[in-house]
């Protein structure tokens, strides 16, 4: 026994010293949004397939987690490239010059579409952002005003019809991401805050208290309406097909698969007619809730880790990233052709970000 | 009781009273009786729904649909073997048009085909997979070069769904993901016998993929596999000797009190804490590598701990004083007591606290998140310090894919753990047999 426990310790002792000068590395590591990983991972195995490099390790932190730990310094220990779901802040760039990252490389993928769904059995609605906004805020203007200071109260709708006649007469059960979750930010942004602002007193508050648009068009209401349906947005799919009343909050990838159970609705921004969440209306985009997916790429590890550069020419080849390409069959909705010309040419040639 | 006694006394059995209160008894009994059996039936029936649940949808992960056709395998695309090494063979093969190939197979098959864009649409019937899977042959039969060849290749993961009846075809065709063209093209070759749903052992062999047809589980189960073998030779040595030097050595005073307490604590703290340590102490301090088995090894040996020092405090308390005093009594050393008869006897103990203490290891994502184990990794890990993922991570991020088939493979995936945990454990009931004895 004795001798196992040596032979154990020993046999420890320099699995973690071979451990800690294994530090040069001959695969690209990338972290990052949840969102992008579908796309990231589809790009990293073909990219392993199709050349002599190793495939890279895609890791799923979310955005914030990705950017932090890519932030975190120069050298192999550090990701090289990191998934986001939506653009990098300026206190992001900052962090990142603090540890050394001073060159960064931006490059926008493509498109996700935020839908909002329900089974095929239930009925069908026509959506105005300014109806998601009072559907789902925790405060809503007082009836006859058009919000702001004074003229706010707790949410007191119930039923899709009492917010407007056009809708059904359904009680309001909306399931969305948790707010861990990028999806959950851009949905705030992009479908709360503009349907909020709808509201001209509302709009108002942004210039005298930012603080209050602030509370006023991101918080949603806690009552029940809306459920948290945690990350895994085919747990959200299968709950709509069992609760016809529910409709759901999700990417446009899962709406792509599952076409067959789920309908979308058509979403309307302030008084412009609705649009259905197509691939096509995303792309233009003609559908209000989209937002743009980045991958960034630490410069100074361009050639020290190898493959990357041939990892982005992969990354911005057309039968990748194009219309028809394979990350298209997977949900993504690519850039227009012009723009990918662009972004393609500025990840050639490297060239680093600058948010100015 | 033979004896009729005026007395109203509680013994008398035989009267009214007495005999309500003994039916009551009888009553009760049953009633509790019931209870533990209702209780045993309703674990029962939800264990029999979760398996049932798990099997009849993973079952289908295990197998996928093959389309049968005869491909050309001209010498003028592929190379040719008796002039080459095998490396270089083998680089042509890789770097050959393979899906051309098999495209021109399918004109034979469906000649009114023409137009490019259907073409196109109609080597999608095939998954990409296919690239792998005909280099793969041709490599290891250099001779076919030059023949036709009857083959079956893998189908795309939205035919085999449909193969399997997971899609409803009786919808509108916009509403699913397979247009009436491709059920057309299948119905075709379903007619001629060429559509089989086949045993698929790439699943058991191969590491992820995004393509749910070509994704398998050896990666995680040997990443599962590195990751426990690291806790192991890491935590039973140490969780063993401090419950000895606590039973057997220790002073009773408030340090070893302390000490105890916080063992206690620690073994109910919540795993992503020791996901958040494990990040902090062996990749930020000592610079271990991210997401490799060693790590997570480690990282899950923290965790574990507690529970191993604790059921083997319960074990070695539990071996009669008796013995160590006859030990002792013979001139055994301390020592010797315990090495030789304490340690033998508290082993079964031991040994289900280390068991109990894996299971629960094997088991963990949450701080396997924090130290870069959640991640996608094609090449199956190649030692403790490659990069690794472990199977529940497998279970968990195959859910979270949009793809429709990666439903059955995470609940193939969640019967790969079922058994590997069964295996786990039956290693411990045999060694545990071993060391049983009786007095």
């Amino acid at each position: 026994m004795k001798k196992y426990l040596l032979g154990t310790i020993a046999a420890l002792a320099f699995i973690g010293s071979t451990g800690a000068h294994a530090q040069s590395r001959d695969q690209i590591r990338i972290v990052g949004s949840s969102t992008v990983f579908p796309f990231s991972t589809a790009v990293a195995e073909e990219f392993g397939r199709t050349t002599n490099f190793k495939a890279p390790i895609v890791e799923s932190t979310g955005s914030g987690g990705g950017l932090k730990l890519f932030c975190g310094g120069v050298g192999t220990a550090h990701p090289d490239i990191t998934n986001s779901s939506r653009r990098i802040k300026q206190s992001e760039v900052d962090m990142c010059a603090a540890n050394g990252v001073s060159e960064i490389v931006e490059m926008k993928i493509g498109f996700d579409g935020i839908v909002m769904a329900a089974a095929k059995t239930s009925p069908s609605m026509t959506l105005a952002l300014h109806h998601i906004y009072l559907a789902l805020a925790a405060q809503v203007p007082a009836p006859g005003t058009d919000g702001g200071e004074g003229h706010l109260i707790p949410n007191p709708f119930k039923r899709w019809n009492e917010i407007d006649p056009s809708l059904p007469n359904e009680e309001i059960v909306v399931l969305g991401p948790p707010p861990t979750s990028g999806t959950r930010d851009a949905f705030v942004e992009l479908a709360l805050e503009v349907g909020c602002d709808f509201f001209k007193g509302n709009a108002a508050l942004k210039k005298s208290n930012e603080n209050k648009h602030k509370q006023v068009c991101q918080t949603v209401r806690e009552d029940g309406a809306y459920v948290e349906a945690g990350e895994n947005d085919n747990l959200i799919v299968q709950k709509l097909q069992a609760d016809g009343r529910a409709v759901g909050v999700f990417g446009y990838s899962f709406l792509d698969q599952n076409s067959d159970v789920l309908q979308a609705f058509p979403v309307a921004k302030d008084d412009a007619e609705a649009v259905e969440p197509t691939f096509e209306a995303i792309s233009s985009g003609d559908y209000p809730v989209s937002r743009s997916l980045y991958v960034y790429v630490k410069k100074a590890h361009v050639g020290v880790v190898p493959g990357i550069k041939e990892f982005l020419t992969e990354f911005t080849s057309e039968a990748t990233w194009g219309d028809m390409g394979y990350l298209a069959d997977r949900g993504l909705i690519p850039l227009p052709e012009d723009e990918r010309a662009t972004v393609a040419e500025d990840v050639a040639a490297l060239k680093p970000l600058s948010l100015k | 009781m033979t004896t009729p006694s005026k007395i109203d006394s509680p013994t008398l059995w035989d009267s009214k009273e007495m005999q309500r209160r003994t039916a009551r008894r009888y009553r009760q009994e049953r009633i509790f009786r019931a209870a533990g059996l209702g209780a045993v039936a309703i674990s029962a029936l939800f264990l029999v729904v979760l398996l049932g649940n798990i099997i009849s949808q993973g079952t289908g992960g295990f197998f996928q649909t093959y389309i049968e056709t005869e491909v050309e395998l001209p010498v003028k695309v592929l190379g040719d073997p008796r002039t080459m090494t095998p490396e270089e063979f083998a680089n042509s093969v890789r770097r050959a048009n393979m899906l051309g190939l098999v495209a021109k197979s399918l004109e034979e098959t469906f000649p009114e085909v023409t137009s490019r864009s259907e073409k196109r649409a109609l080597i999608k019937i095939f998954s990409t997979g296919v690239r792998g899977q005909l280099a793969q042959f041709v490599t290891e039969n250099p001779n076919v070069v030059g023949t036709r060849q009857k083959l079956w290749l893998l189908a795309s993961d939205d035919i085999d769904q449909v193969v399997k009846g997971n899609i409803d075809t009786e919808t509108d065709e916009g509403d699913r993901r397979v247009s009436d063209r491709e059920l057309a093209w299948l119905q075709k070759l379903e007619d001629a016998g060429r559509v089989d749903v086949k045993f698929h052992t790439t699943f058991l062999t191969s590491g992820d993929s995004r393509n749910p047809e070509m994704a398998g589980v050896w990666g995680a189960v040997v990443g599962s596999a590195l990751t426990l073998f690291v806790t192991l030779i890491l935590a039973f040595p140490v969780g063993v000797l401090t419950a000895i030097y606590l039973e057997e050595f220790a002073p009773q005073n408030r340090f070893t009190d302390f000490l105890e307490i916080n063992i206690n604590n620690l073994a109910a703290v919540p795993s992503i804490v020791f996901g958040l340590l494990g990040l902090a102490v062996f990749i930020g301090t000592m610079h271990l590598p991210r997401s490799a088995p060693l790590v997570g090894g480690f990282t899950l040996a923290l965790m574990t701990l507690p529970t191993i020092i604790i059921a083997s405090r319960a074990a070695i308390k539990a071996v009669p004083p008796s013995i160590r005093d006859a030990a002792r009594g013979l001139g055994a050393s301390p020592m010797q007591v315990i090495f030789h008869h304490v340690l033998p006897l508290a082993m079964p103990g031991i040994l289900t606290g280390t068991i109990i203490g894996m299971a629960q290891a094997l088991g963990e994502t949450a701080p396997l998140l924090m130290i870069g184990m959640v991640a996608f990794i094609v090449d199956i890990p190649s030692g403790i310090t490659g990069a690794a993922t472990a199977l529940p991570v497998q279970v968990y991020l195959w859910a979270d894919s949009p793809e429709r088939a990666f439903a059955e493979k995470t609940s193939a995936a969640i019967m790969v753990l079922l058994f590997f945990l069964i295996m786990m454990n039956a290693v411990a009931i045999k060694l545990r047999q071993k060391f049983e004895r009786k007095w």
